[in-house]
């Protein structure tokens, strides 16, 4: 396609260029067809279901919608705010559990088996769960200083959970830089963490991009988790009316919210992802 | 490029259709709205007889309750038991319809799904809810048979506990269970500086009542007095609301259900005879005892 034509195309290159002009214009139509039958059909199947007209009453009622939204969007923006701090948590403290558990010397061992645990426990526990012991335990210790607000327990417990997730992804990322770096930085005079520091997290972290973008969506969505212990975030307050007025629709509202974040951040995963194919 | 064309060329194609069937879906809710007004209910209480009801299995009386069930409103988590308010309610309803004891049949129903559209797995469902007009638009509610009040419990050390007005309680960190209607009491009547944290059970008001994690907690009067009898030794009741306007406990069926005119009749019938005077004697007896806060 790129190659520029020395010569006046031939009749035989027209006939080809026509050709696929042809079966673009019928690939549309079929393309176009197809998406007609099937989401059609489904949309049909759905909306002459005998039980369609309550469904819709009662999970796509436009004035339950708009009753509901403002509070909704109050607590989705809780929501936001876990995310924002919980998420540069995460970063950091992953960050610190992937080098502890890639750093080989012997006196470490012990906060290696640390991190090692840590990652295997809060990892392998359910989010829902982590959120609900932290939520309920920590206060139940009563010990002086220690956190009692519902909003900071949930993070902590979110922050638990996803450094688990997280500290893998930057593990995966430093281990596939070839070792061959490690020591071509080595031979020319760094010290094993400048070699670490300036060579290998660099390339490592730049590989794990859409991964750990990935981890923050799911993260992203994990947040309603804390509606559990008790503030009123996006997904308790859509409960609350769902509760009070017999109606779902606000659980549509919430949900409409997690997607007008989680859907921009996909397609920038998957952005990255396709850059980094290219190159 | 192609792709690009040929994506535009389906969505617009898929625009198409969301358009044409959502026409399809207004017309077909309008006309069943229509059929909808046909529900103006009296009890005759001679179609109401085990032999006439159309039950969900002929000749038993289902009915549906929550899980775990909590005292005073049952007791040992077993509602087939007779114990407890609701246990007891339930069984005189039964009684009254003709339905023996053993011709009645418990099954668990989540408070969330119980208002769910769809066929439904009981004939009416007892879970201390509130009859609300908003909430008759999706399902049906019998007469009711008890008129709840709520009540602020705290910790006695507390500064909490010491409060003698709804003003009072304003600073106050308060803990509520989701789908009961404390939390709108709160928000009418104390309207307190930091949004009340909400539960997912009663079970979790109570733990963090106790951890601290909040310093009262408003719940039925009922419950109230069996929190503070049976299940945190420190804590008391404040005092309790004045009776606020629909807060008044019915037994849920689904909507438009050819049950719901009996059993509103059978709870009337038990409220004439003085039987339904009785039941909530023997299991909410204290009830009235709390000071009112205003």
């Amino acid at each position: 396609m790129t190659e520029t034509a020395t010569t006046a195309p031939g009749e035989r290159r027209l006939e080809r260029a026509a050709a696929k002009r042809r079966r673009t214009r019928r690939n549309a139509a079929i393309a176009a067809l197809s998406s007609v039958v099937v989401i059609g059909g489904l949309a049909a199947l759905v909306l002459t279901s005998p039980g369609w007209p309550t469904v819709r009453e009662t999970f796509f009622s436009w004035a339950e919608f708009k009753n509901a939204f403002p509070e909704v969007l109050s607590g989705f923006w809780l929501d936001i705010k876990v995310f924002m701090v919980v998420e540069v948590a995460v970063l950091v403290i992953a960050l610190a559990i992937a080098l502890i558990r890639n750093n080989r010397s012997p006196g470490l061992f012990p906060v290696r088996l640390l991190a090692t645990v840590w990652v295997d426990v809060f990892r392998g526990v359910p989010t829902v769960l982590l959120v609900y012991l932290v939520g309920f335990g920590i206060p139940a210790l009563e010990l002086e200083g220690l956190p009692t607000d519902p909003v900071v327990l949930g993070g902590i417990a979110l922050t638990l959970s996803y450094s688990g997730y997280v500290s893998e992804v930057y593990r995966a990322g430093i281990n596939s830089v070839h070792k061959g770096q490690t020591d071509a930085a080595l031979s020319v005079g760094l010290t094993k963490a400048q070699a670490m520091r300036h060579v290998i997290l660099p390339q490592g972290i730049r590989r794990v991009g859409p991964p750990l973008l990935n981890d923050f969506v799911a993260l992203q969505k994990d947040v309603a988790l804390i509606s559990i212990i008790g503030p009123q975030e996006a997904f308790r307050v859509a409960q609350i009316y769902q509760g009070e007025n017999f109606n779902y629709t606000p659980i549509i509202a919430a949900a409409l919210l997690y997607l007008l974040i989680t859907v921009p951040l996909a397609r920038l995963v998957d952005r990255m992802g396709g850059a980094e194919g290219v190159r | 490029m192609r792709r690009t064309s040929l994506a535009i060329l389906s969505l617009c194609a898929l625009a198409l259709v969301l358009v044409v069937a959502g026409c399809g879906g207004t017309k077909s809710s309008s006309s069943s709205g229509g059929s909808t007004e046909a529900g103006g209910e009296t009890a005759s209480a001679a179609d109401c007889t085990p032999a006439q009801m159309e039950t969900h299995t002929a000749g038993t009386l289902t009915v549906a309750t929550d899980k775990p069930a909590y005292p005073p409103y049952f007791e040992d988590d077993e509602p087939a038991n007779g114990e407890g308010f609701e246990s007891a309610v339930a069984y005189a309803i039964g009684k009254q319809l003709g339905y023996p004891k053993a011709k009645i049949e418990w099954t668990v129903e989540p408070f969330d799904s119980s208002y769910a559209p769809g066929p439904k797995d009981f004939d009416f469902d007892v879970n201390e809810i509130s009859i609300t007009p908003t909430r008759e638009k999706a399902v049906d509610f019998s007469a009711p048979y008890y008129a709840a009040t709520q009540a602020v419990v705290a910790l006695e050390d507390s500064e909490a506990a010491k409060a003698k007005s709804l003003a009072d309680l304003k600073d106050t960190k308060i803990g509520v269970q989701i789908n009961t209607t404390s939390l709108s009491t709160v928000d009418e009547e104390i309207d307190p500086s930091s949004k009340p944290e909400v539960f997912n059970s009663s079970g979790d008001v109570v733990t963090a009542l106790k951890n601290g994690q909040v310093e009262a907690v408003v719940v039925d009067l009922p419950t109230a007095l069996y929190l503070t009898a049976a299940q945190v030794e420190n804590a008391t009741i404040v005092g309790q609301f004045g009776k606020a306007e629909g807060e008044e406990w019915g037994a849920l069926l689904a909507k438009e259900s050819p049950l719901t005119a009996c059993v509103s009749g059978a709870i009337e019938a038990l409220e004439e005879s003085g039987e339904l005077e009785k039941i909530t004697q023997r299991w909410m007896s204290q009830a009235a005892d709390a000071p009112q806060l205003h």
